[in-house]
């Protein structure tokens, strides 16, 4: 059993979490993720690993499905079933003298890490951080402590730029140059930030989330089709050179499941409600 | 002395290919009596030489037939801590009843079911068995809990080691929790027969990947352990490597047995994680995999189950009990047909063409080789499950560039010796995908190996 020691609620959706499992932090490096599983009977839920230190390690979690808003029952002092990690590749970190990260959601989150890594290194890292509203705009003061500038987009306009995170990026080209982006949130966004990265020549990294079961290689349910070649997300990546990635048919594995999962919603948290 | 084999019985087909019920229901004492009686007690059993754990298999018969059926279990349990697993899953035919003299002129011994009967007494009667263990200070690792991780962790333990286990999934058991499905090997009776290495003293960790939340060389010079075995097991799906083969509604049988078998999905919504699959199932492969997938699809309610195999019905690599339970469960065999394209709408699979296969001649396995007739077809399918083998992990060989690896990723060892000293391996990470009771004895063997080890560097 895995303590949750914190818990901190970042909006309506998002909530955060500091939970000791001191084999996963030991070893963990930016870029790393874990799976967690709620209790006995639990899903395993991949979750990108934000910080650690010696004896824990905190995650970020979206209330979207069933698993999630199970997690978000639990509170500090409770106990996971279980924690397992740290799994992936460490984020690939390249000689580069300027970054751009582009957050979309709670895509923040597994950025974060491996921008502050960056940073870390001395690498200027400026920041386009975009969300449905003001209060979806994750880790803002935490990214402050190293970014040299931020920026943000919002769907409803109450911070930043009303619109998409690519149309602020598309500004921003015309005035800055960058050695590398990297791109994190929902699959359209990464699909469509490469597009324009490419247009502007900038390379772009991202961090893919697909459905796993096993995290650690067996399953080959998170493949992922990168130049015409077969990789598996959890064990290849998660990050990867966006340029060869087929998102179009990652969107649609994504949404393999959607069925059941409205379903095991309606039918076990509509009743709670 | 009677000449028919005593069968044991079954679920109805029509009813156990809609439940996850086990589908071979056991001897009766009656049942087990009569068959026992049938054993010849050889003075010269070949029955034990052929069995990879060396079982004293007239031995524990011999208890049978004087209806001490305590004793039978002692008797197995001397070389086998897990008699209720192996004698559901062990291939009996090419083993210890492949090599039974009665097998000549009439049929063998039912050794494999005499097994589980006594396996199953001694979980119902809940036996223990009280063994006295001499301790040792030295600590060893196992890494994996599979069926080699808990035959070398009983042995070792025996010989008063403190063991430790470390489990990468959140249930012990490996394979025979995540890859051999219920109406086989019902969970419990894993559970159950794994709380017998418990019982001795041997301790499991789950959720430890070791190359990830520790390295072998932590294990080694920071957590002190004398001596690891590495039984990692093959986990790793082999692709069909053809085109459209990421295409949503494509399985590996490792992704679609583990969320049946290990995540519970056929009771889903209870259990949370889904699994779906549709009405028209095409199976890729003949071995025992395949033949679990076929008939797990076909449970789940599909209506249409289909094999495709590249040979014919003869070298199909599965048991042939298993089948001919398959056959008796409505799967339908299409042979000589080897899957080159998934054809698809959007991403999700349609269709599965196939190249019509002739027999030509033998391989290096002694089996006819498929040829290409350059003739096609296609078949409708909503899902495709591949089962055509697996290799082993390579998270523990990434982490651990020193361990030497073939061409395939198995783990090279002399004497159950890696290239790294101290370190032993044994099982399917070994072997490449073989049989429990192989990487079982292997298990064993390489216990053996790390107390020489041990012993000569103290």
């Amino acid at each position: 059993m895995y303590e949750i020691t914190e818990k901190k609620i970042l909006n309506q959706d998002v909530e955060w979490m500091r939970i000791k499992a001191p084999f996963v932090a030991k070893n963990a490096k930016p870029g790393n993720f874990l799976i967690v599983r709620v209790d006995e009977f639990g899903e395993r839920i991949p979750l990108t690993i934000v910080t650690h230190d010696e004896m824990s390690v905190t995650i970020i979690y979206q209330k979207l499905g069933y698993s999630t808003q199970l997690l978000s029952e639990k509170q500090a002092g409770d106990f996971l079933f279980d924690v397992v990690g740290p799994l992936g590749l460490p984020s690939h970190i390249r000689d580069v003298k300027t970054v751009l990260g582009i957050a979309g959601g709670v895509g923040a989150a597994p950025l974060f890490p491996q921008l502050k890594e960056y940073a870390r290194r001395g690498v200027i890292v400026d920041l386009i951080i975009g969300g449905r509203t003001k209060d979806h705009l994750l880790l803002v003061d935490e990214y402050q402590e190293f970014c040299r500038n931020i920026y943000f987009a919002t769907d409803d306009g109450s911070c930043g730029q009303k619109g998409f995170v690519t149309q602020v990026a598309e500004q921003l080209y015309q005035e800055h140059t960058y050695d590398l982006a990297i791109a994190i949130g929902p699959l359209i966004m990464m699909k469509n930030t490469v597009l324009l990265n490419k247009k502007y020549n900038v390379l772009t990294d991202v961090s893919l989330n697909p459905i796993m079961i096993d995290g650690t290689g067996m399953c080959g349910n998170c493949r992922v089709t990168i130049n015409g070649k077969t990789k598996f997300a959890c064990v290849d990546g998660p990050d990867f050179p966006a340029e060869g990635i087929d998102f179009d048919e990652l969107m649609v594995r994504q949404n393999y499941y959607k069925e059941e999962e409205n379903h095991i919603c309606r039918l076990k948290l509509g009743a709670r409600k | 002395m009677r000449a028919d084999r005593t069968k044991m019985p079954v679920q109805d087909p029509e009813i156990r290919n809609c439940n996850f019920d086990e589908v071979a229901l056991g001897y009766t004492p009656e049942l087990a009596m009569l068959e026992a009686s049938r054993c010849l007690e050889c003075k010269n059993p070949r029955c034990v030489s052929a069995c990879p754990v060396n079982i004293d298999i007239p031995g524990f018969i011999k208890h049978i037939k004087d209806a001490n059926i305590e004793e039978a279990y002692h008797t197995i349990y001397q070389s086998n801590i897990l008699p209720a697993i192996c004698g559901r899953v062990c291939p009996q035919e090419t083993q210890c009843e492949g090599s039974c003299i009665l097998g000549i002129k009439s049929k063998s011994v039912a050794i494999g079911a005499l097994e589980r009967y006594v396996g199953d007494y001694a979980l119902k009667q809940n036996l223990s068995i009280q063994e006295e263990i001499s301790e040792k200070e030295e600590k060893v690792a196992i890494i994996g809990s599979g069926p080699a991780g808990i035959a070398c962790s009983a042995s070792l333990r025996r010989l008063g080691y403190q063991v430790d286990v470390f489990e990468a999934l959140h249930e012990f058991g490996g394979v025979l929790k995540y890859g051999i499905p219920d109406f086989r090997l019902p969970k419990e009776i894993v559970d159950k027969e794994i709380q017998n290495a418990k019982d001795l003293g041997v301790q499991f960790h789950k959720n430890m990947i070791v190359g990830k939340s520790i390295t072998i060389d932590q294990l080694l010079h920071e957590y002190h352990y004398k001596s690891i075995f590495i039984g990692s097991g093959a986990g790793l799906p082999k692709s069909l490597g053809i085109p459209g083969e990421n295409m949503t509604g494509i399985y590996f049988a490792n992704e679609f047995l583990t969320r049946v078998n290990l995540m519970k999905a056929n009771r889903f919504p209870a259990a949370p994680t889904p699994v779906r699959i549709g009405n028209n199932v095409a199976i890729v492969g003949g071995g025992n995999v395949a033949m679990d997938a076929a008939r797990t699809a076909k449970r789940l309610g599909a209506k249409n189950v289909f094999v495709l195999y590249r040979r014919d019905m003869t070298a199909l690599p599965a048991r042939q009990e298993e089948v001919e339970h398959a056959i008796e469960e409505q799967i339908d065999f299409r042979l000589l047909r080897n899957p080159v394209e998934f054809i698809g709408e959007n991403y999700v699979v349609k269709q599965v063409k196939c190249e019509v296969m002739i027999l030509g001649d033998p391989d290096e396995s002694g089996r006819r080789s498929p040829v290409g007739t350059n003739t096609f077809e296609t078949f409708d399918i909503d899902s495709c499950i591949i089962s055509i083998g697996q290799s082993p992990n390579p998270i523990l060989k990434s982490a651990t560039p020193e361990l030497e690896v073939d061409r395939r990723g198995r783990i090279i060892v002399s004497n159950h010796q890696t290239s790294i000293p101290g370190v032993f391996a044994g099982g399917d990470v070994v072997s490449g995908a073989a049989t429990v009771i192989l990487a079982m004895g292997a298990g064993k063997e390489a216990a053996i190996s790390m107390d020489q080890f041990i012993r000569e560097r103290a």
